[in-house]
């Protein structure tokens, strides 16, 4: 299944759901936000949210700045 | 020997803002330093509680590595993430929610820029941004020009502070123009913090000097020759702007007047 995950396209190895996605990815979860075609997806939903074929995907967290 | 009850960083002189207070006037970025280890002292020698992020996508090609958030002790420090390198009120709303998100808090520095020349805000859409964001439950700590008006304009939009610049972002000018901020002082009913420019220690006593609730800055000490040291500079900077505006200053007068008694001798 094909996304597109921070600006490019990726091929996933099955269907998942976006904690699965963040494990997928090994990326800690605390401080990360996962945004599906623009609409923000909190974490408690992250469970319970299937991705599907050419979904824009942006996972998002903090660097440094002012 | 008696309490100083007008003590800065004490319990009887706390910031607040919103919801919550601060003992620290020093709002510090986490930004630019060569190091996350060099941050990480810098941020502890500034006394700061709060510390601006950044909200951007997470470099997912890297293998797993130390993170930002790996240096900020977050039971220490309040996270203020900010939508820095936002033109629009669109785009700093969706990155505030982002922000919102990923660190479970309702402040949000917000920051509408006008071009990547001059980095100035966009005092339009920063309104626009601020009222939705408003509405919205955040807490809105705005960074805007030292224009008087709009500042006033912010507030009644419901801003939690407002957070008018010294000098362009990253210039290191200093005050440029204290009347306006003083000016905006005289009507503000909100936490007025001076928000970029800042140079040196200096800068932000002047700044302090004028009455302000407090100052954010970042470039000032990130690329400092030593970070450290210029932290805990700032740190005393705020303080010593504080307790002299507290104290209450001399007028400036144009001829001299004698400490030492001039007679009999």
């Amino acid at each position: 299944m094909q996304v597109k995950l921070n600006g490019e396209a990726r091929e996933l190895p099955e269907a998942m759901t976006i904690l699965q996605l963040l494990e997928w990815l090994k990326v800690r979860r605390d401080t990360v936000a996962v945004e599906v075609n623009r609409e923000i997806i909190p974490r408690a939903r992250h469970g319970d949210r299937r991705l599907e074929e050419d979904d824009v995907v942006e996972v998002v967290t903090f660097v440094g700045g002012g | 020997m008696a309490e100083d009850k007008s003590a800065p960083g004490t319990a009887h002189d706390l910031l607040r803002i919103g919801q919550r207070t601060f003992r620290s006037r020093l709002f510090v970025g986490t930004g630019k330093y060569l190091s996350l280890e060099i941050m990480k002292q810098a941020l502890d020698a500034s006394g700061a509680q709060v510390v601006t992020v950044a909200v951007r996508r997470m470099a997912l090609a890297d293998r797993p590595g130390e993170t930002l958030l790996d240096y900020i002790d977050r039971s220490r420090y309040t996270i203020l993430p900010n939508t820095a390198g936002c033109y629009s009120a669109d785009e700093a709303v969706r990155t505030a929610r982002l922000g919102r998100e990923a660190g479970l808090s309702e402040m949000v520095k917000l920051e509408v820029l006008g071009d990547e020349r001059t980095l100035l805000p966009d005092p339009i859409e920063t309104l626009k941004a601020t009222e939705i964001l408003v509405k919205e439950g955040f807490s809105v700590l705005v960074y805007t020009s030292d224009d008087p008006i709009i500042a006033r304009k912010l507030e009644a939009a419901g801003a939690a502070s407002v957070m008018p610049a010294g000098a362009p972002i990253g210039s290191g000018q200093g005050i440029l123009n204290p009347n306006n901020i003083r000016i905006i002082m005289e009507s503000a009913k909100v936490p007025i913090i001076v928000d970029a420019g800042v140079g040196t220690a200096s800068d932000v006593v002047s700044a302090m000097e004028l009455g302000v609730d407090g100052v954010l800055l970042n470039t000032g000490v990130a690329h400092a020759k030593d970070p450290v040291a210029m932290a805990r500079a700032m740190k005393h900077a705020v303080e010593a702007g504080r307790l002299a505006w507290q104290a209450g200053r001399i007028p400036r007068k144009l001829y001299a007047k004698a400490s030492s008694p001039q007679k009999d001798f």
